[in-house]
C-alpha cells in the first residue's frame, strides 16, 4: 500500500524519554537527506477501539478506532491490516435507538450501524458488521507528538507521530511508537525514511499494532470469542471426557452471550445463546449416555426450559430482521402500509425481551450454569475408559445420518407437513453431531459433509419457517384487530405477505425431492461412511 | 466539487497570490482542496516548496498517459494538495489544439477527481488562449483580479461578453480589486464605487502590501504565516465572497 503507515517502536530505557523532537533528532539521525522538525504541542488522545462481539472487523482485517482530543471533534478512523486509512468521519452522538428495540443503556455503550452518520465509513462497515453492534473492545490514552520530516527545500515529505500509549489508568506507558504517515506524492521519501529508522539503533519495526497492545494490557486477545464450536478433541481420549469438554465450551459460549442478551445490545447475542442451548440439548440427546448416570436426564429439561424462554423474542427478531425484505417484496400494497405491523411486532418484542431478561436475571439461572459446570468438571477422565471419542463420534454420526435417510426416504408429495418438520429435526441432530465432533475429522471431508447437509436443511427450514410465519401472521392480524387500531390497508398488506410466504413454502416443497436426492445419493452416503469408517477403540 | 479559476489576461495582477491564499483558506475550512498550477512560471508550485516537475510533462496529462491523480503532491498543509507546474505547460495550447473538443478538455481531465476533492483552484497563466478558454469552460467561478483603472473595467466587460457567448454552462464571475494603494485617490474611488454598481465585483479588495511579497521569501501563503495581518484579512473576506458565490461553507 503506497500510503500505508510504517510503524516502529523505540526500545530501551533511555529512549522512553525520547518524546520530543529535539531528543528524537539526536537519537534517530535521518540526515543528510532529511531533518526533523517538531510540529505543535504534544496532544493527549483518548482512543477507543470498536468491534463486534464476534470480532467481525478484526477477522476482516479492519480496525475501527474512535479518537477524541481535548480540542476538535471526535473522529472514527477505519484502517486496514497495514494501517492504511480506509475511511475517516467526524463522530456525532449516536442516534437514539429505534423505539422498542434496544434498551437506552445498551444504546449508550454500543453503536448499531444505523446510529453512525451516513457516508463512506458506514458504507465500508455495513457488509462486514451486518446486524451486529459495535462495542468498545479496548481503550487507551496516547500522548502524541507530531514531527515533520523535511527535505532540503524545507518541504514536508512525511509526518511522524511519536505515540506514547498508556493502555489503562495507572498502568505503565508502553514504549513510544513512531508512526510514519507519508505525504501524497512523496512515497519513496517515506520508504527511505523507514529504511533509515530500521537501521537506527534502538528502533525496531513494530510487530503488533496499538490495538493488540491495548488488548494485551487488558488481558485479552483479538478473536477471543467465536460462536462456533472451537474445542479440539483427541480421537483416543475417552468419549465421556470429550463430550464434557464440548459441553463446557458450549456453556462458555452461552454464558458469554448472557449480558449482551439481557442488555439487548444486538440480536445476535440471543441467537448465539440459543444456538449454544440447542447444541447442548442435542449433545445430551446424542451422547448423554456416555456421561455419568443420571446427568443428562437431570439437565435436559432445564435446557429445554431455557430454550423455550428464548423462543418468543427470537421469533420477533426473525420477523423484524426480515421486515425490510418483506416490505420490499410487496407488489399490490406499499411498504408504508406494513408500518403498523412493524410497530406491533416491535411492541411485542419489547414485552418478550423484558420477559427474557427477567428469566436470565432470575437467581435460578446462574445456579443452573454453576451446577452444570461443576457436574461437567466432575466427569471422570480416566484415560483407559471406553469408548474413545472418535469411536463414539463415528457411531453417533452414522446413526444420525441413517435416521435422516430413513425418515426422508418415506416422504412423498402426499406426505403431511409434519413429516418434513420431523425430518428437519433429524437433520439438525446430524448437523449438531457433525459440529460437536468436527475437530476429530479431516477438515475437507467434514466441510463437504456439512455443506451437503446444509443444502437440505435450508430447504426444510424454508418450508417450516414459512409455515410458522404464516400461522403467526394470522395470530398477529387477530391481535391487531382486537386492538381495533389496525388500518385496512395494513391487513391487506399482511395478506399479501401471507400469500408470498405460501408461494415460498410451495417452492420449498417442490425443491425438496431434488435436494433430498442430492443428499441421499450414493456419493453423499459413501462420503459419510468414509469419513466415519476408520473407527478406533 | 467546485472549480475556481484565477484568471486575467494580464500578468502581475495577483492571480497566483490569490489562488494560493484562497486554496489555503478553503482547506482550513475543512474542504479537500486541489490547486493546479497551470502557469509554466511555476510560482504557486514554488510557494509550496514543491519541485516544478510532472513526469511526462503536460503532454502526458493532456493525452491521458498519466492521470492527474498520479501527479498530485501533498503540501505542508492538511487537506491541501497541489498539481505542480511543469515547464512543458508552455506547450499546452498546442497539445490542446490536437485534442477533441479542446475547450472541454480540462473539465474532462478534472472529472475523475470529483470524489477526492471539494474544491479545485486553477491558477492560470496570463494569456488569452485555448488553455484559458478550456479553463473558462471548466470553472464554476472565475476569480478575476483587477488593477483599479478604468481600462480594467473594460477588460472585465470584454470577458463577460465572451462568456455570455458560451453554450451550456457558464461560469460565474467574481472580479475583485487587487494591488490597491489606498493612498491613491483613483484606486480608492474605483474600489468603493464599482462594487456598489456591479454584482460581479467583490466588495473585498486586496491591498498592495509588502507582506504579500514576503510570500516568495517565506514560501508560504500569507494567510498561514501572518493570519492576523491586513493582507490575510483581505483574503479571508475575498474567500468568503467566493465561497458564497459557489455555495460552499466557510468559517467566520
Amino acid at each position: 500500500m503506497r500510503d500505508a503507515l510504517r510503524e516502529f517502536v523505540l526500545d530501551g530505557a533511555t529512549l522512553c524519554a525520547a518524546g520530543d523532537g529535539v531528543t528524537l533528532a539526536g537519537l534517530v539521525p535521518v540526515g543528510p537527506r532529511f531533518r526533523w522538525q517538531p510540529d505543535g504541542r504534544p496532544c493527549a488522545i483518548r482512543r477507543t477501539w470498536l468491534d463486534t462481539f464476534d470480532w467481525r472487523l478484526y477477522r476482516a482485517g479492519l480496525t475501527l478506532e474512535l479518537t477524541s482530543r481535548p480540542r476538535g471533534p471526535a473522529e472514527y478512523r477505519l484502517t486496514g491490516r497495514d494501517g492504511e486509512l480506509i475511511a475517516a468521519q467526524p463522530a456525532t452522538q449516536p442516534a437514539a435507538a429505534p423505539a422498542g428495540s434496544r434498551s437506552p443503556r445498551a444504546a449508550q455503550q454500543s453503536w448499531l450501524l444505523s446510529a453512525l452518520p451516513e457516508g463512506p465509513l458506514r458504507e465500508q462497515l455495513a457488509p462486514v458488521v451486518g446486524v451486529r453492534a459495535l462495542l468498545p473492545v479496548a481503550r487507551a490514552v496516547s500522548t502524541a507528538r507530531q514531527l515533520r520530516v523535511l527535505n532540503d527545500d524545507d518541504k514536508t515529505v512525511a509526518r511522524v507521530t511519536v505515540d506514547q500509549m498508556t493502555p489503562a489508568p495507572k498502568a505503565p506507558s508502553l514504549p513510544p511508537r513512531l508512526v510514519i504517515t507519508p505525504l501524497r506524492g512523496y512515497y519513496s521519501q517515506a520508504d527511505r525514511l523507514a529504511q533509515l529508522l530500521t537501521a537506527a539503533d534502538g528502533v525496531t519495526q513494530a510487530s503488533t499494532g496499538p490495538l493488540e497492545q491495548a488488548l494485551a494490557a487488558a488481558g485479552r486477545h483479538p478473536g477471543d470469542y467465536t460462536g462456533k464450536v472451537s474445542v479440539r478433541l483427541e480421537p483416543q481420549q475417552p468419549a465421556a471426557a470429550a463430550v464434557a469438554t464440548v459441553l463446557t465450551s458450549l456453556l462458555d459460549t452461552l454464558e458469554a452471550n448472557v449480558p449482551g442478551t439481557i442488555r439487548d445490545i444486538d440480536t445476535e447475542f440471543l441467537h448465539d445463546l440459543r444456538v449454544a442451548v440447542r447444541r447442548t440439548r442435542s449433545g445430551l440427546k446424542l451422547a448423554g449416555d456416555v456421561l455419568p448416570a443420571g446427568l443428562a436426564a437431570r439437565f435436559r429439561p432445564e435446557f429445554k426450559r431455557l430454550g423455550d424462554l428464548t423462543t418468543p423474542t427470537r421469533d420477533m427478531d426473525v420477523y423484524l430482521l426480515g421486515f425490510d425484505g418483506m416490505a420490499a417484496s410487496l407488489v399490490a400494497a406499499s411498504s408504508a402500509d406494513l408500518e403498523p405491523f412493524r410497530a406491533h411486532l416491535a411492541r411485542k418484542r419489547a414485552v418478550e425481551q423484558r420477559q427474557l431478561a427477567r428469566g436470565l436475571r432470575n437467581p435460578k439461572f446462574p445456579l443452573l450454569c454453576r451446577d452444570w459446570r461443576e457436574a461437567l468438571a466432575a466427569v471422570p477422565a480416566s484415560r483407559r475408559a471406553r469408548p474413545t471419542a472418535r469411536a463414539l463420534a463415528d457411531q453417533r454420526i452414522r446413526k444420525a445420518h441413517r435416521r435422516v435417510l430413513a425418515d426422508g426416504a418415506v416422504i412423498t408429495p402426499a406426505s403431511a407437513p409434519e413429516a418434513l418438520h420431523d425430518l428437519r429435526k433429524r437433520a439438525k441432530e446430524l448437523r449438531y453431531a457433525l459440529e460437536i465432533f468436527g475437530s476429530l475429522y479431516d477438515p475437507g471431508a467434514h466441510w463437504q459433509a456439512v455443506r451437503e447437509l446444509k443444502a437440505l436443511q435450508d430447504c426444510l427450514g424454508t418450508f417450516q419457517d414459512t409455515q410458522v410465519q404464516t400461522d403467526e401472521l394470522r395470530a398477529f392480524a387477530g391481535e391487531m384487530m382486537a386492538g381495533q387500531t389496525v388500518p385496512a390497508a395494513t391487513l391487506l398488506a399482511m395478506g399479501e405477505v401471507a400469500a408470498g410466504l405460501a408461494r415460498q413454502q410451495h417452492a420449498a416443497r417442490s425443491e425438496f425431492a431434488g435436494r433430498f436426492r442430492d443428499f441421499a445419493g450414493p456419493g453423499g452416503q459413501s462420503r459419510i461412511l468414509a469419513m466415519t469408517g476408520e473407527a478406533r477403540g | 466539487m467546485k472549480i475556481f479559476a484565477t484568471y486575467n489576461i494580464k500578468g502581475g495582477v495577483g492571480k497566483t497570490a490569490t489562488a494560493v491564499n484562497l486554496a489555503y483558506l478553503a482547506a482550513k475550512d475543512g474542504h479537500r482542496v486541489l490547486l493546479w498550477d497551470l502557469d509554466p512560471q511555476a510560482a504557486a508550485t514554488f510557494l509550496f516548496r514543491i519541485r516544478p516537475r510532472v513526469k511526462g510533462g503536460g503532454k502526458a496529462l493532456i493525452q491521458g498517459t498519466r492521470t492527474l491523480d498520479a501527479a498530485i503532491k501533498g503540501t505542508d498543509f492538511d487537506h491541501l494538495d497541489l498539481l505542480p507546474a511543469d515547464f512543458t505547460y508552455r506547450n499546452l495550447d498546442l497539445l490542446l489544439d490536437s485534442a477533441r473538443k479542446p475547450e472541454r478538455k480540462l473539465g474532462r481531465l478534472l472529472a475523475p477527481l470529483r470524489s477526492g476533492y471539494d474544491v479545485v483552484i486553477l491558477d492560470c497563466p496570463p494569456s488569452i488562449s485555448l488553455l484559458s478558454e478550456s479553463v473558462l469552460h471548466a470553472a464554476d467561478v472565475l476569480l478575476v483580479p483587477l488593477i483599479p483603472t478604468t481600462l480594467s473595467v473594460r477588460t472585465l466587460d470584454q470577458l463577460t461578453d465572451f462568456i455570455d457567448g458560451f453554450e451550456g454552462k457558464q461560469p460565474g464571475i467574481l472580479a475583485f480589486f487587487s494591488m490597491i494603494d489606498r493612498r491613491k485617490r483613483l484606486h480608492k474611488e474605483i474600489a468603493t464605487t464599482l462594487p456598489a454598481q456591479r454584482k460581479d465585483v467583490a466588495t473585498a479588495v486586496i491591498p498592495a502590501l509588502s507582506i504579500i511579497e514576503q510570500m516568495s521569501v517565506l514560501r508560504a501563503p500569507v494567510t498561514s504565516f501572518a493570519p492576523r495581518s491586513a493582507a490575510a484579512r483581505s483574503y479571508v473576506a475575498l474567500w468568503h465572497e467566493a465561497a458564497d458565490r459557489a455555495g460552499l461553507a466557510h468559517g467566520n
